[in-house]
């Protein structure tokens, strides 16, 4: 019935964050910044795409945001790009270079890239979804040869929301990324299509056996994303999705982020459709 | 490990030496009902109470607990090590049960240092219940009507004495020294036998079901229009969660001290039935129902714990449906789930 405890006191606590010092602050949307964070001599972040870490304020609290760079240009550095929503993003974008915030992490279960390897990729981010997309993205790129094709469909609610402008005009330049956009509302810088990000899918073919899907955007962008997805033929272990919740202590103890049974911040927030379809409260 | 008695005489006495070294915690009587607190001599503590209010897993996972403190000049935060050497006296073999369960959630994968901290300075003590203490428990049921491990001492009432069941050697240093305590007699053995058979039939089984059953009743429940009912009823108050020995759910906050030059993180129990427990930064709520959050509670209860930790989420104390002002509780809600199926099959047969 129970079983002897382990020594486990020596450890440090898991609720100690470790200090990050901000190295580079950019905008790259309305409301988004990027931080580049340093971590102190000798650690690194050793993080998955598709992973998270608990941002930490003093003061103010901690919130989860997932790792936007890739491990590939890490660097002994890492980035957030983050929105300001609240309390802790909210004071999170009025530091500057030189100011230090605290991490703990890196925590969850990131996309196995592993298996993604040989296969044709589909990236479709939606909004702010483009932010952990990216780390995968680029780590995809960084050993592009790995792959088949690089799609990317990315929508946004207007062209101002579009996130890393420079980066997607580097995307659309190079010959071996199929690059799609579109905006919900165009204005008169838009040239390109309108309409939700599903009306980007009747335009790109797919050899749906040898393809991994992976989207990022709100709940509520999730439902039409995969029946397009499926409507492909791509099989439902091919299809991956990063779901967000609330979140308290990023390590499967303060119960917030339960989808039924499972622990987003433990088993996710990377899922394969095919783990998460039968559970009620996962989509 | 062994078998001995100790006089209740002795009681005042031994209280007196465990509280030299140590704090030592137990069921008190207050306002009508009991709870547990300090204990600084024999006459405050009752062994013979019913149930408390607040289960003594508050001495592990505090209603509020700090988890750093911090000056906001730039320094490193210090991690709050306050855990104090306790004994827990007295607690019923449902709230140990809890306690193994807690053991199991805190220790697995992410070690919580907070709450291993306190339960390496926590001696446990437990008493075999020998009369239900409510008419809402329903232990037997849920097979948590004794214990056989998971103890440091295990005390079973014996009238003039108490058995004492040795589990570990930590235990055996709490009698270490206690004048009158002596090795159980055959005799003893057989005291403790009898009461023991003649406690089992005084507790009702509640449950129309075993519960090994429990697991796969709700796996085809999911859908059940009870949901709903309770949700159409239940006030989203949290008392449920927040008397429950086996709830851990918790948020984490900070608080700066009113000079603005330090401040601390803590955690405090929070609750699966508060609206906004599943909401997210946009405002969309994960489960927004109160069906679906009656739902999410009764499925870790009967269902999700298990298939984590191998252990039942419930041990059938009885708190929640004391609680509760509409009357939501386990036993009527998945005996509800339980009847309609065997109904149904009775239908399908005739
Ligand atoms: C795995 C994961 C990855 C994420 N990655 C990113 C990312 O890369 N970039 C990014 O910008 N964001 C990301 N997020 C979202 C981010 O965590 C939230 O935006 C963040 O928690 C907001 O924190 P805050 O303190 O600034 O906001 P808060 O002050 O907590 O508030 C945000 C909003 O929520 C409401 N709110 C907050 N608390 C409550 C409450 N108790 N009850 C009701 N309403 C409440 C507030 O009213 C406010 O409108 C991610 C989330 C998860 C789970
Ligand atoms: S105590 Fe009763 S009314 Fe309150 S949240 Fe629990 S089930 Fe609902
Ligand atoms: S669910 Fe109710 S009966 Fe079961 S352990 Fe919790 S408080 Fe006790």
């Amino acid at each position: 019935m129970s079983t002897p405890l382990r020594d486990t006191l020596s450890e440090p606590s898991i609720y100690l964050p470790t200090a990050a010092t901000i190295a580079d602050v950019r905008a790259v949307g309305k409301r988004e910044k990027v931080f580049t964070f340093e971590l102190p001599k000798g650690l690194s972040l050793a993080h998955q795409p598709g992973q998270f870490v608990e941002l930490s304020i003093l003061g103010v609290g901690e919130a989860p945001i997932s790792i936007s760079s890739s491990p590939s240009r890490s660097n002994g550095t890492f980035e957030l790009c983050v929105r300001k929503a609240g309390d802790l993003t909210g004071v999170l974008h009025t530091l500057k270079a030189g100011d230090t915030v605290g991490v703990r992490g890196p925590f969850g279960r990131g996309f196995p890239i592993e298996r993604f390897r040989g296969k044709d990729m589909l990236f479709a981010p939606g909004g702010l979804g483009l932010a952990p997309l990216r780390s995968l993205i680029n780590q995809v790129l960084d050993e592009r040869g790995n792959f088949g094709r690089v799609i990317i469909a990315y929508g946004a609610r207007d062209p101002g929301e579009l996130l890393f402008k420079d980066e997607l005009e580097r995307w659309a330049e190079r010959s071996d990324v199929e690059l799609h956009l579109t905006v919900d509302r165009g204005d008169e810088t838009w040239s390109g299509p309108v309409g939700v990000i599903t009306t980007l899918f009747p335009k790109i073919e797919v050899h749906a056996r040898n393809t991994v899907a992976v989207t990022v955007g709100p709940p509520v962008m999730y439902r039409f994303v995969l029946m397009e997805l499926l409507g492909k033929g791509l099989s439902e272990g091919n299809i991956w999705l990063s779901l967000e919740r609330r979140m308290k202590c990023g390590v499967g103890k303060c119960g917030h982020c339960q989808i039924n049974h499972l622990y987003a911040c433990q088993s996710g927030p990377s899922f394969s459709y095919a783990e998460i379809k039968h559970l009620g409260e996962a989509l | 490990m062994s078998f001995k008695v100790i006089p209740k005489a002795a009681l005042p006495d031994w209280i007196e030496q465990m509280r030299r070294s140590q704090r030592v915690v137990g069921p008190k009587p207050l306002h009508g009902q009991h709870v547990f607190g300090e204990i600084h001599g024999a006459a405050e503590i009752d062994l013979d109470y019913p149930t408390t209010v607040i289960p003594p897993k508050k001495y592990l996972f505090p209603q509020q607990e700090d988890l750093l403190t911090y000056k906001l000049d730039g320094s490193a935060p210090s991690v709050v090590q306050d855990a104090e050497p306790t004994v827990v006296l007295g607690l019923h073999t449902c709230d140990l049960h809890a306690l193994h369960l807690l053991d199991r959630v805190f220790e697995k994968t992410h070690v919580d240092q907070p709450y291993m901290a306190r339960r390496a300075k926590t001696t446990l003590v437990s008493i075999e219940c020998l009369r239900p203490c409510m008419s809402h428990s329903f232990c037997k049921s849920m097979g948590t009507l004794s214990v056989t491990d998971g103890f440091d001492l295990h005390l079973t009432d014996l009238g003039d004495d108490y058995g004492v069941d040795v589990g570990t050697p930590k235990g055996a240093a709490l009698l270490d020294g206690l004048k009158g305590v002596r090795e159980a007699t055959g005799d003893d053995r057989q005291r403790v036998n009898r009461i023991m058979t003649e406690k089992w039939p005084r507790f009702p089984l509640r449950l129309e079901f075993d519960v090994t059953e429990l697991p796969s009743l709700l796996s085809v429940s999911y859908d059940s229009k009870l949901w709903d009912e309770l949700g159409e009823r239940c006030l989203a108050c949290a008392m449920c969660t927040n008397v429950c020995p086996t709830c851990y759910c918790f948020n984490v906050a900070d608080e700066v001290e009113l000079t603005l030059t330090a401040g601390k993180r803590y955690r405090v129990w929070d609750s699966c039935q508060l609206d906004k427990f599943a909401t997210v930064a946009d405002g969309h709520n994960f489960r927004a129902k109160r069906g679906a959050r009656q739902r999410h509670r009764f499925f870790r209860k009967g269902k999700y714990q298990t298939d984590a930790f191998g252990l039942l989420g419930c041990v059938g104390c009885g708190r929640c449906a004391q609680a509760c002002l509409v009357d939501i509780t386990p036993v009527d809600t998945w005996n509800e789930l339980h009847r309609p199926a065997t109904e149904g099959t009775k239908e399908a047969a005739a």
